[in-house]
């Protein structure tokens, strides 16, 4: 034990001289589950980046690695960015969680902030973007413009995140259309486009008219386009797509929290937090609706953006039951964010069953 | 013009020649590679190959290596016994899933009791994993007469959907709020496979590579088995008058490399990885097949060709974040280096001449 505690602090005493070659300039890493090219997730984090190199032109150096594993090699790879040097890191995925805090014990005086988890220390920050706003938007577009009534979902893993992101898709859906149903795949994938393209085939084969997906690739709005169904862009507004199928889109936008956390570091006053923002901010964007969409149902669904930006309405507010019928939240109750955080449920309504 | 003029015997100084024949030409076409993605070549290559080892911060790549390294020899030192007698287990990665799966899932059961028995007990529940993963393509191939390259890459998928099933189920951790994965072994002492000097990288699954490769070498030069496993590979005919039992081979070198490739599975999840996900495996199970040709399917080959392809790991990751390559130009940068090992392998069967055309 003690061995290890003197390794820690002679990597730490290295670090800290690699921290004090680069005074002059702020270093700021990321580190990408995917490809930078992927069109979604990873895309949406480098343009993040990018805005950050913009912003602030000399004074800030940023450096990146794409296609990390989640696991060992996350944990050398966020070493490697902090031995270089790096002030501040952005570990842009769930499954990054542990290596960052093993990684931050080590380098105390370097600033990590970890995207969509929950550990934080002294120097780890968390932050995530409420995309079940979106969600809830794109759930009633969908409602309104299903023809066979069944909507398909293209989910990644059964972790609170996505089974929120079907909830409030599904609430919204429901709401304009009582008829309507949802079909859901787990691709157990972030990005891996020929697994995408066969799950909206497969959901498309089973009568789905609509495909919503919680993948990072474009893949999947290419089997929409080739079936003639509509689609909305996930992290990324994949334009490329519109106006038809993709009608819509939930845009990630890292860009304003990305250059605020590195001017915290800049001015020393970078402080751990627990980051979780909606469309108010501009964290969550709803991309441009295109005219395949009637302009009533755009309007309804601008409308309800502007109350969710407000603050005047909560996508999961009640009367709302769990999916086994037990009461959830009564008329008017509005969800709290530790039940969100961790939503390991489904709505009533939805016939699917989460993984186990 | 040139001929091939096939050698009446392999050459062997060209079998030791053409690895780093190889390497040499994959950093010329590579730096090539990066001076057209407008890098400096050197500085890539250098990146690449000399500061993990001598660079500044070497004190920590060193050891990283032995950690990147040690699946992949182990692994590959099993699968160089069947490929030798011309059993071609494909399905490693599958092995390796299973072996972690029933280590991890033998620490998990005693959580939170600490003992010293429970690490051991995980080893061999380890080691059994991957051995019975590896006896299934092994059975149907003496009974029903089925392709083990089939059936060992197609568990590959099987063990993958069981690792996605246990992160979300049975092993899932109940303190995570939900979210798949299980529990850290890391920070569960009696079941973490922890350095055994600290700051070396050396952790038991590394003993178990070097124990893995003294004990391989052995079998070949000394014992019985080994011969058995050269002479069914060269000579299958000949093998059986000699008295090999073809059905009794297989099911020995799949189980033996199943049994390998549970074991850096379970040395993995236990120590570096720390938990069971369903992104655990990240392909030390298919990297293995190439290591081992790389290593010319020799234990001491082996331990180097493990060693130089954990070094283009992780300087190829280095040089990603510290010069900005992409991704997959060291993706190409490393599948460069099996290309050239195959095209230069003509060398070792072939030898060169220069003909000046015959005149009729």
């Amino acid at each position: 034990m003690s061995l290890t505690r003197i390794l820690a602090s002679a990597v730490m005493a290295l670090g800290l001289a690699g921290t004090a070659l680069a005074e002059d300039k702020t270093k700021v890493g990321f580190i990408y589950v995917g490809p930078i090219g992927d069109g979604g997730w990873t895309y949406e984090h480098d343009q993040g980046r990018l805005a950050v190199e913009e912003h602030f032109g000399d004074k800030v150096e940023t450096v990146f690695q794409e296609s990390v594993p989640e696991g060992a090699d996350a944990e050398r790879a966020i070493t490697q960015m902090a031995l270089q040097g790096a002030d501040l890191i952005f570990t842009t995925s769930f499954g990054y969680m542990d290596s960052t805090i093993n990684v931050a014990s080590k380098f105390p005086d370097v600033k990590f902030e970890h995207a969509t988890g929950f550990k934080t220390a002294d120097n780890v920050s968390v932050y995530s973007a409420r995309f079940y706003e979106g969600r809830a938007i794109q759930g009633h577009i969908a409602g309104k413009m299903t023809k066979s009534n069944v909507i398909g979902y293209i989910a990644s893993f059964p972790i609170p995140e996505v089974i929120r992101g079907i909830n409030a898709a599904y609430i919204h859906a429901k709401a304009v259309n009582p008829d309507v149903e949802f079909k859901v795949i787990w691709v157990y994938t972030w990005f891996d486009p020929p697994k995408e393209a066969d799950a909206a085939t497969a959901l498309i084969d089973q009568g789905a008219d609509v495909i919503l997906q919680h993948t990072d690739s474009t893949a999947p709005q290419a089997a929409a386009e080739k079936a003639g169904v509509i689609s909305f862009g996930q992290a990324s507004d994949m334009a490329e797509y519109a106006p038809l199928p993709r009608v819509s889109s939930i845009i990630d936008n890292w860009a304003p929290y990305y250059i605020a956390r590195t001017q915290a570091v800049i001015d020393g006053s970078w402080e751990s937090t627990e980051t979780w923002d909606g469309i108010a901010p501009g964290m969550v964007e709803i991309g441009a609706i295109s005219d395949a969409v009637p302009a009533a149902i755009k309007a309804e669904a601008l409308a309800m953006k502007d109350l969710i930006a407000s603050g005047q309405y909560h996508p999961f507010t009640g009367p709302l039951n769990k999916q086994d019928g037990t009461p959830w939240l009564a008329e008017g109750e509005v969800a709290d964010d530790g039940t969100l955080l961790g939503m390991d449920f489904y709505v009533e309504g939805l016939t699917a069953e989460i993984p186990q | 013009m040139i001929q091939l003029e096939k050698r009446p015997q392999p050459s062997r100084l060209w079998t030791f020649l053409t690895p780093m024949l190889a390497v040499v030409i994959t950093m010329i076409v590579g730096g090539a590679l990066f001076a057209a993605l407008g890098k400096n070549p050197v500085e890539a290559i250098r990146t690449i190959f000399w500061d993990p080892l001598f660079g500044e911060f070497a004190f920590y790549y060193r050891p990283q290596l032995l950690v990147k390294a040690a699946p992949l020899i182990l692994i590959a030192i099993g699968l160089s016994l069947g490929f030798k007698a011309g059993i071609w287990n494909i399905g490693a990665e599958g092995q390796y899933i299973m072996g972690a799966l029933a280590g991890a899932g033998v620490g998990l059961a005693f959580y939170p009791l600490e003992a010293a028995y429970i690490f051991p007990l995980m080893v061999i529940a380890g080691a059994l994993g991957g051995w019975a993963w590896g006896m299934i393509p092994g059975l149907l191939k003496t009974r029903f007469g089925t392709n083990e390259i089939l059936v060992s890459l197609m568990l590959v998928y099987v063990a993958e959907q069981l690792l996605a099933k246990m992160a979300l189920g049975l092993l899932r951790n109940p303190d995570g709020r939900g979210f798949p994965g299980s529990r850290n072994l890391q920070q569960y002492p009696s079941a973490h496979n922890a350095e055994i000097i600290a700051g070396t990288g050396i952790h038991w699954g590394v003993v178990a590579a070097l124990i893995a490769v003294i004990f391989a070498y052995i079998l070949f030069t000394r014992h019985l088995l080994g011969y058995q496993i050269r002479l069914a590979g060269q000579a299958p005919k000949a093998a059986r008058f000699a008295g090999v039992n073809p059905a009794r081979l297989t099911l020995v070198c799949l189980g033996l490399s199943g049994a390998l490739a549970g074991l850096a599975g379970m040395f993995e999840v236990s120590g570096p990885a720390g938990q069971i996900n369903i992104d655990f495996n990240v392909g030390y199970g298919f990297t293995a097949i190439i290591v081992a040709f790389l290593g010319r399917l020799h234990p001491v080959g082996i331990l180097l060709a493990g060693l130089l392809l954990a070094l283009t790991f992780i300087g190829g990751e280095n040089a990603e974040s510290n010069l900005g390559l992409p991704a997959a130009a060291i993706q190409m940068f490393q599948g460069m280096l099996l290309f050239f090992l195959l095209a230069v392998d003509v060398l070792t069967n072939f030898r060169l001449r220069w003909k000046t055309a015959e005149v009729v």
